[in-house]
């Protein structure tokens, strides 16, 4: 096939991309949206390989299939919980591919001998340094989500000294893969620096931060696949790639945005490390919290009329979604409104609880963002919070020494009986007490999640 | 320096594309939207597939070959999972 017609097709593809990308502007169009960019990876790739320079398919259709195969089964199989993990794996093979990709591509160069330009040494170098960081970082996110490293943040004395250390280093090989791109050694040099970067730049970062981290990796993924185009000179890599940099980047404002916090805080504030103590626990508990029973707070859900769930990362710990859909069905049909309140970092991504719920069949209208339902609270009967804490603590809006002051919150205080879900008064992320458990309007349920729901269901159905 | 500026060119351009389409994703979304872009950022693949199948040396060759697979891992499994999320969003 001549280079015209596929850079035609390629151009078919990218525009595919953007039409397919516009498509998730609603959740009606969006399966369609998806498909699209389907569609318009299909093509590219149908495309390259009638490339004149392609002398062998064997290699390239067992990829293929090797990788088809896990990808689908991963696909299948995942369950919705543990989605953050399944995304942070897939930036993180995107991030190798461009590594790998880059590093072909300098080879071959080196043994066509038609001499190397600076913009494709450099491109080669940032491929190197993004894709490193963005695969390392990514499976330490991945290990932190699903449990097989700690989910804290890791602190140790010396640590920005160390990442800055790390970090030069990789800017100075970098620029000997630019000046020098003959001495293939300091390419992979590069790579494996890049690597330990990825590292070092994931595993101080605490596990309700990785709503922020997972969306930079997000954005590094797209970049790193951006600066193979500029490798390989094609420009449906670039304009891709480009795309899922943009996205990714916005994705991480608005995490930002959501917590309050700079993203230079998120990725070196090392939050979450270790207790801060900006009040005694003992001061803002002691003999305040009031614990009520599942038949009390059943009496309570009988009569109201506005219902309002605010859910946390808790719920998808303990798998409570599908319950709290029969608790709403159940009281919506004894003629009570049920909304869901999203606090914007709730869970381990953007998004997250949005995900859960909608697999529990709760219809996306009743998921309600931060500012809608805010001014909503004042005139609900029961709030009920599961496996949420900081984004409920109104500290946030009162105490400017505290950790997560000025972060936006939900105002579930503000309405007329507010009930918690929760195994202990343990602290959240921020480890700071939260008022709203002492609070006069509030009743603590002290359970799991999933079983607590239940019991709940259990006596709404005896009260009436 | 000529290709490097028109290369600079769609980049930029592209990127305000980006947020302009981005910024219009309802929050509800944005799980799937980053398994979706997520696998659009596969497209490294394109270049896996030539780096594999040219057959230039042994490495270069190997090297294909591995990226062939994370990239259609990344393609694959993003496209397809997002799909599947999206299918579960529903109205009342």
């Amino acid at each position: 096939m001549p280079p015209v017609l596929i850079n035609f097709a390629y151009l078919v593809a990218s525009a595919l991309f953007i039409v397919g990308l516009k498509g998730m502007s609603h959740p009606r169009t969006a399966v369609r949206g998806n498909a699209l960019g389907a569609a318009g990876m299909f093509i590219a790739v149908v495309v390259t390989m009638l490339d004149r320079n392609i002398i062998s398919y064997e290699m390239i259709f067992a990829g293929l299939v090797l990788g088809s195969a896990i990808g689908a089964i991963l696909a299948v199989r995942i369950q919705m919980t543990a989605m953050p993990q399944m995304v942070a794996l897939l930036n993180g093979f995107g991030g190798a591919a461009s590594v790998l990709v880059a590093g072909a591509a300098l080879v071959e160069a080196q043994v066509a001998g038609h001499g190397f330009t600076y913009q494709m040494t450099v491109a080669t170098a940032l491929s190197a340094l993004i894709g490193g960081v963005t695969f390392f970082g990514s499976l330490v996110a991945f290990g932190k989500l699903q449990d097989l490293i700690t989910g804290n943040a890791v602190v140790f004395p010396g640590q920005h000294l160390l990442n800055a250390l790390v970090l030069l280093g990789s800017i100075a090989l970098a620029a000997g893969v630019a000046i020098q791109p003959e001495s293939i050694e300091i390419y992979w040099a590069l790579v494996a620096v890049a690597c330990v970067l990825g590292v070092l730049a994931t595993i101080g970062i605490g596990g309700a931060d990785m709503p922020v981290v997972i969306s930079l990796l997000n954005s590094y993924s797209g970049l790193a696949a951006s600066a193979t185009g500029f490798v390989l000179q094609n420009n449906m890599l670039i304009i891709a790639g480009s795309l899922v940099g943009a996205s990714g980047i916005i994705l991480t404002q608005i995490m930002c945005k959501a917590m309050n916090r700079s993203l230079a805080n998120v990725l070196f504030g090392g939050l979450g490390a270790a207790p801060v103590s900006s009040a005694k626990a003992d001061d803002v508990y002691g003999g305040k919290v009031k614990s009520a029973t599942a038949e009390e707070i059943g009496m309570l859900l009988e009569s109201a009329r506005r219902v309002i769930i605010v859910p946390g990362y808790g719920m998808a710990v303990s798998q409570a979604q599908h319950a709290v859909r029969t608790l709403a069905r159940l009281l919506e049909a004894k003629g009570a409104e049920v909304l869901y309140a999203v606090h914007p970092v709730a869970g381990r991504m953007p998004g997250h609880m949005n995900v859960l719920l909608a697999e529990a069949d709760v219809p996306y209208d009743a998921l309600k963002e931060m500012d809608e339902i805010n001014p909503m609270f004042p005139q609900s009967d029961v709030s009920i919070v599961i496996g949420a804490n900081d984004v409920v603590n109104p500290v946030a809006r009162t105490d400017p020494q505290s950790p997560i002051a000025g972060m936006p919150i939900l105002d579930v205080d503000k309405s007329r009986t507010v009930v918690v879900i929760k195994r202990s008064l343990s602290p959240g992320f921020a480890g700071i007490p939260n008022p709203l458990f002492a609070a006069d309007n509030t009743l603590m349920f002290f359970s799991d999640g999933q079983k607590a729901v239940n019991d709940l269901i259990a006596a709404v159905k005896e009260a009436s | 320096m000529e290709i490097l500026v028109t290369a600079l060119t769609i980049f930029v351009l592209a990127i305000f594309v980006g947020f302009e389409v981005i910024t219009k994703v309802p929050p509800t979304l944005h799980t799937p939207l980053m398994s979706g872009s997520n696998a659009i950022s596969g497209i490294t693949l394109v270049g896996a597939i030539l780096s594999s199948g040219t057959q230039h040396t042994t490495l270069t060759t190997a090297l294909g070959f591995a990226a062939v697979v994370f990239a259609t891992i990344n393609v694959v499994g993003g496209f397809l999972v997002t799909n599947r999320m999206l299918a579960m969003f529903k109205r009342k």
